[in-house]
């Protein structure tokens, strides 16, 4: 659990875009699409689990059952 | 210093976002909510000392403890709800944010009905 999650992402996203738009450069645009739904779903994958540590913490502090 | 790590968390998150919101925007919304679930991570352990004191004063006052578990419930929505509604709003889902704030409102006064309750039997009881 630290910081370095966050920089995980923004490289991710940073990568992804580079990747989108030499893809469409060179006249790929489905690759390009396909590269930014991979990203989104990697990303997400990451940001999902990290959202259920928080709902989980914030229903153990707050004394939900 | 807590707060120097915090501020800077936020700080790198928000650059990192503005890099980001132009070139794809669905994955900077996705790098706000990791900062921002992170940034409770860091700080829940003061949140239960915070919580740890309260209900050390609520049981030296006498307040019910149900009642107690019902305001430290309202919290925990509302700290929940709007923490979705702000996300939602950055992302540019205006309408889907106030839907999510009007059902934690909705939850939130399901939850104090009780304590409602209780108020106006005492105000009853005292005007008879």
């Amino acid at each position: 659990m630290d910081v370095a999650l966050l920089f995980k992402i923004a490289g991710v996203g940073i990568i992804v875009a580079v990747m989108a738009t030499v893809l469409k450069q060179a006249g790929k645009d489905e690759q390009g699409q396909m590269v930014t739904l991979v990203g989104v779903l990697l990303v997400l994958m990451m940001v999902v689990s990290l959202l259920g540590k928080f709902f989980s913490l914030v229903r153990s502090t707050f004394m939900f059952q | 210093m807590e707060v120097v790590k915090i501020v800077g968390i936020g700080l790198a998150a928000g650059m990192l976002i503005s890099i980001l919101r132009q070139q794809k925007p669905e994955l900077a919304m996705q790098l706000s909510i990791a900062a921002a679930a992170m940034i409770f991570l860091l700080m829940v352990s003061r949140i239960m000392q915070v919580v740890d004191v309260m209900q050390t004063l609520s049981t030296k006052a006498r307040v019910d403890q149900a009642q107690m578990a019902a305001i430290l419930k309202i919290i925990g929505i509302a700290y929940v709800t709007d923490f979705g509604s702000q996300v939602l709003q950055d992302a540019g889902e205006k309408s889907v944010a106030s839907k999510v704030e009007m059902a934690g409102k909705i939850l939130i006064i399901l939850l104090a009905l009780p304590i409602i309750l209780a108020i106006m039997e005492t105000v009853l009881k005292l005007l008879e």
